[in-house]
């Protein structure tokens, strides 16, 4: 696979680490009164689409970026590549 | 052995003459030949025995397709099995064996088992060899193993090199038949960037085999003549002998180039190049594979597709016999007989199954119109056919065409499935392709000459436009488009004799029949119970009539039954271009640390941890195994001063205004709070509440921490706190850098640790125990103005410090520490006095942080902290994982203190039965104690503390071992930790 990095441009897959499903940055309050459950659910449960999909990447053998990559599953066609960092602050991470 | 089979013409050099072994015996062929068509022109007709039953096999076919003439190739331990002879370029020397028989390949003994195919059917194994069952390891399946199969490893390491390489190109044109060819003079004159690839060593595809002719010129004429053209420009990469063997994501190829295969000696050059290409777009011109009519007997050696027959007499100058027979289903079976006869062979008949008239007028070629062959005769080599209306026909050799199957193999690699074309009888390629991939010629269903051309100029012109680039208004060549009407005609139901599908794997017609009967219908489950379509030719040429007669048995259509779809690799790739240059030392890079060098001087021996090779212990003379140095290393720390190079934990220099808030969120504990010039303890616990890693955490500065990590967790760690800092606060001020290579450090432990180190660090650092007290840290400098860092720290339990120089001081600091040490009889320790010396002070590692383990079990439960947020905080929280049975940490000794505690042991109280109903716990890590002068252990068990003085048994019935152990505090040594604040 070839991951276009958003400052690199194409990089082939091998000098990415796998990580996950994106939604493991909407990290859950710790504070909030379900947080437990809330919790739960960010540590255990996972969508497992068949087609598109945001993921994390890590440029590890790179610049170190985390991506997040929206990928179909089905066909491996990659759609969007986004710096993890922008992605985060949109979606309202606070600190 | 004279060269009985040669005729006239073909694309060989006659001038030069090749020597040859096969079986021993010595045959010449000419260059150019392959090893097959070397064989036949010697008369060899006879070239190996079949998987199962052992029956005398022949060359089947004259490409990468071949089932049957699988040879071991070479000597010693040069040899490689199962070598496809039609893919073997013939070299001088070049020795090949023949495989898969016992006693000489013309008297088989396992030949017995042609008699006993009654019972040899599909699913045999299944069925014959299910009682008993202790018999299946034991007996069956090595004489089965021993009785068929295929060729034999040398069982020495490979000598030869491989390479792996990347390549880049805009057009990737897979295959250099005749849209290949056109596809790339296209695509090469636009001025793209273009790599034009085939398995075959000389370029052409099936032009070099045909006679037909290309822009007034032979067809292999103009073939050169392109391949000319494109060898000068540079904006073409020619690769002869490479098979593009899979088409992976994103416009990536695999292919495999064979460099010295050719060759009687590589010269030290790589034998083969796996290489990656990334390509924008790219043209799969495979072209077509012929396919067999399957009839009784007909697996003799003489009996040969068509269009190979023609490869073999064309290109090769090559015939299998002097009477040649042709049993077709379509039009382009005449061909082989038309261009015998123009060669001067003798074709007799052609048999043609449909009931039409001719479609070649032959003279003296008789023509007999819907009958086929059923049944032949002649075990080593054919001697005569006979036909569905009796008669019986003499003849040396049979040419048999059932057809073409387009090449579909690479547009199926990302499960695109290929439909079915009644026209052709054929499937083509459909679904959805490769990203990025467009298929020409007879891979696309356009099996005549003129329609493959134009097409390898459109889907080459069309390609790149769309990627920028104008394909010039080439002029397509003239050239014919040859008649190709081919019937639905899979297999003579008139035949009573066994009649091959296919024939590398022994799977007859009956055998489908019989699979169809059991039931397994399914074409996926067809070809796992009869094994059709496996193996090394992954049934190229026979899965189309498997389907085929699947459907007519199950009243189905073939696009209802259905195909498999293919995955890589197209044809076999050795595993030795797999690992290109990763074996022996060079599979697993190792990293050394900063003082090996002293190390080695000073008789370490190696441990590997993680990726380091570290210095597990020093023998010193008189030492007669390991466990003596290990006690002197130990002792020796406790008594005096010992040194050890611990660089190969992960340091991770973490800076920034919110580097303090950011180690809150990450650590369970809190470091905001920690005043600079302090270390702290850290624990990391995992998101679910599990302990991850721990390590000591220095404040160099205000903004400004070193953190350690264990040796294995280094990387990983840094990858989690990249995560936490970009994906969780991505807004917090903090910047991380790994400096594990950066910094050699070295733990300096014992009552004598702050005397030696005295002579070392200059003098204006006070390093007294009021100025530098346990948990300090700072920049200092040693001998004379080397920068370094000191932190006393202590993972022994004694008064201990660790000194950090750049990493290209180390080995020469390891001197140093140890000459200023000579005084106190200081040691240098390695891995086993380090492990020694931290489970008699009861500290934890990667035994006890095991993934299963809580803060509360280590003991450190007060470490996470309520009062702030942290990674692992809520989940650590939950109820399983807190309850008042919770196993805890502590030591354990025998109580019969002369016996060896056994790590992994689990505990059981005294009368309870040795099962996991009533497990305790288990002991996490054991050593011998040279300061107790006993073994020790650490371990978990329930309830922990409130059990110290208690005796259970700790059982391994791995080892069958079972013996009374006290627990007592995890602290053997200096409970109160008075030393290491001394």
């Amino acid at each position: 696979m070839i991951i276009n990095h958003p400052l690199l441009g194409p990089r082939d897959a091998a000098e990415f680490v796998y990580l996950g499903d994106a939604s493991l940055i909407d990290r859950p309050d710790w504070q909030d009164e379900d947080a437990m459950d809330q919790f739960h659910a960010y540590g255990y449960l996972r969508d497992n689409p068949a087609g598109e999909h945001k993921e994390l990447w890590y440029h590890e053998q790179g610049d170190r970026s985390w991506l997040v990559v929206t990928r179909n599953t089905l066909t491996h066609e990659i759609t969007n590549v986004e710096i993890a960092r922008d992605v985060a602050r949109a979606r309202g991470r606070d600190k | 052995m004279s060269q009985a089979g040669r005729i006239d013409g073909g694309l060989i050099d006659r001038s030069q003459q090749i020597k040859f072994r096969f079986n021993g015996k010595w045959m010449r062929g000419f260059a150019g030949d392959t090893l097959a068509s070397a064989l036949l022109a010697n008369g060899q007709l006879l070239v190996g025995r079949s998987f199962k039953y052992h029956r005398p096999r022949g060359v089947f076919t004259a490409g990468s397709e071949e089932p049957n003439a699988l040879v071991q190739l070479r000597d010693g331990a040069h040899q490689e099995p199962n070598t496809r002879a039609t893919m073997v370029e013939l070299f001088d020397g070049l020795a090949a064996t023949s495989q898969n028989h016992r006693g000489s390949l013309e008297y088989d003994l396992l030949a017995v088992n042609d008699l006993v195919s009654p019972f040899l059917s599909a699913g045999f194994y299944y069925k014959t060899f299910m009682w008993p069952k202790a018999f299946w390891e034991k007996l069956y399946e090595p004489v089965i193993r021993a009785a068929a199969g295929l060729g034999k490893l040398s069982m020495q390491n490979d000598p030869d090199a491989y390479d792996k390489g990347f390549l880049h190109c805009d057009l990737l044109v897979i295959g250099a038949g005749p849209s290949g060819l056109m596809a790339a003079l296209t695509a090469a004159r636009s001025g793209a960037r273009i790599i034009l690839a085939d398995e075959d060593f000389r370029p052409g595809g099936r032009l070099n085999a045909e006679t037909l002719e290309v822009a007034g010129m032979s067809g292999a004429d103009w073939a050169a003549q392109a391949v000319a053209e494109l060898s000068n420009m540079p904006n073409v990469r020619l690769m002869t002998r490479t098979t593009v063997y899979g088409a992976y994501d994103h416009g990536v190829y695999g292919a495999l180039e064979r460099c010295t295969d050719h060759l009687a000696d590589s010269g030290g050059k790589p034998r083969q190049v796996l290489w990656r290409i990334f390509s924008k777009r790219a043209v799969l011109a495979a072209g077509a594979t012929e396919r067999p009519i399957a009839f009784g007997n007909n697996d003799r050696p003489g009996t040969m597709l068509a269009g190979a027959v023609r490869t073999y007499a064309n290109r090769y100058g090559v015939t299998p016999g002097q009477q040649v027979a042709v049993f077709t289903n379509n039009d382009d079976g005449w061909r082989t007989a038309a261009d015998l006869q123009a060669k001067g062979v003798n074709v007799p008949v052609v048999i043609d199954s449909r009931d039409k008239p001719a479609t070649l007028n032959l003279p003296g070629v008789k023509h007999i119109a819907g009958e086929a062959v059923m049944d032949t005769v002649g075990r080593k080599g054919l001697k005569s056919i006979t036909l569905t209306n009796g008669k019986v026909i003499p003849v040396d050799a049979l040419a048999v065409s059932g057809g073409w199957n387009p090449n579909v193999h690479l547009t199926c690699h990302q499960r695109g499935r290929p439909t079915w074309r009644d026209d052709l009888c054929a499937f083509v390629p459909g679904g959805e392709l490769p990203v990025g991939m467009t298929v020409a010629g007879a891979a696309n269903g356009s099996m005549t000459l003129a329609s493959a051309l134009a097409e390898g100029h459109a889907e080459a012109a069309a390609q790149l436009k769309d990627i920028g680039f104008k394909a010039k208004k080439s002029d397509i060549p003239d050239a014919e488009d040859e008649p190709r009407d081919c019937a639905a005609f899979w297999h003579v139901g008139e035949s009573k004799k066994r009649a091959w599908v296919d024939l590398q794997n022994d799977v007859t017609v009956k055998d489908i029949k019989l699979a169809n009967t059991e039931g397994f219908r399914s074409v996926e489950l067809l070809k796992r119970y009869t094994t059709m379509g496996m193996a090394t030719d992954q049934g190229k040429t026979s899965n189309i009539a498997g389907l085929a007669i699947l459907a007519e048995e199950a009243g189905k259509t073939i696009p209802e039954v259905g195909t498999t779809i293919f995955r890589p690799p197209y044809t076999p790739v050795p595993i030795g271009a797999l690992a290109g240059r990763a074996r022996g030392k060079d599979f697993r890079p190792y990293r050394l640390t900063p003082s090996h060098k002293w190390a080695e001087e000073n008789g370490a021996s190696f441990v590997t941890v993680g990726n380091w090779l570290r210095a597990e212990w020093y023998t010193r003379d008189g030492e007669k195994g390991w466990r003596d140095s290990v006690d002197r290393e130990a002792r020796m720390t406790r008594q005096s001063v010992g040194i050890c190079d611990v660089t190969t934990l992960g340091k991770i220099d973490i800076q920034g205004k919110d580097a303090g808030a950011f180690l809150d969120k990450v650590y369970s504990n809190t470091f905001s709070t920690l005043p600079v010039g302090k270390v702290r303890y850290g624990l990391m616990l995992r998101e679910d509440g599990i302990c991850y890693d721990d390590g000591t955490t220095a404040r160099m500065d205000e903004n400004h921490y070193v953190m350690t990590t264990t040796t294995a967790n280094a990387v990983l760690v840094f990858r989690r706190l990249e995560f936490a800092r970009q994906c969780l606060w991505p807004n917090m001020d903090v910047h991380l850098i790994s400096t594990t290579d950066g910094w050699a450090q070295f733990a300096v432990a014992g009552p004598n640790s702050r005397n030696l180190l005295r002579k070392v660090i200059d003098a204006e650092h006070d390093i007294s125990n009021e100025a530098f007290p346990f948990m300090a840290c700072g920049n200092i400098t040693v001998c004379g103005g080397v920068p370094a860092r000191l932190f006393r720290i202590s993972f022994s339990g004694e008064l201990a410090y660790e000194i950090a120089v750049p990493a290209r001081y180390g080995n020469s600091m390891m001197g140093v520490l140890n000459e200023a040490g000579a005084e106190f009889d200081a040691v240098p320790y390695g891995t086993e006095a380090l492990g020694v010396m931290r489970i008699e002070k009861g500290h934890a590692t990667a035994n006890e942080l095991n993934g299963q383990t809580t803060a509360l079990n280590i003991g450190l439960g007060k470490m996470v902290s309520q009062k702030k947020e942290c990674i692992g905080q809520v989940l650590s929280q939950r109820p399983e994982m807190n309850r008042d049975d919770a196993i805890k940490l502590m030591g354990f000794r025998p109580v019969d203190r002369t016996r060896k505690l056994i790590a992994g042991s689990h505990f059981l109280n005294k009368h309870d039965p040795a099962d996991m109903d009533h497990d305790q716990g288990w002991m996490t890590s054991v050593a011998y104690s040279p300061n107790l002068g006993h073994h020790i252990g650490l371990g978990f068990i329930k309830e922990g503390h409130a059990r110290k003085g208690e005796i259970v048994r700790a059982v391994s019935p791995v080892h069958g071992v079972e013996m009374d152990v006290e627990i007592v505090s995890a602290h053997f040594v200096d409970p109160e930790g008075e030393r290491l604040r001394g």
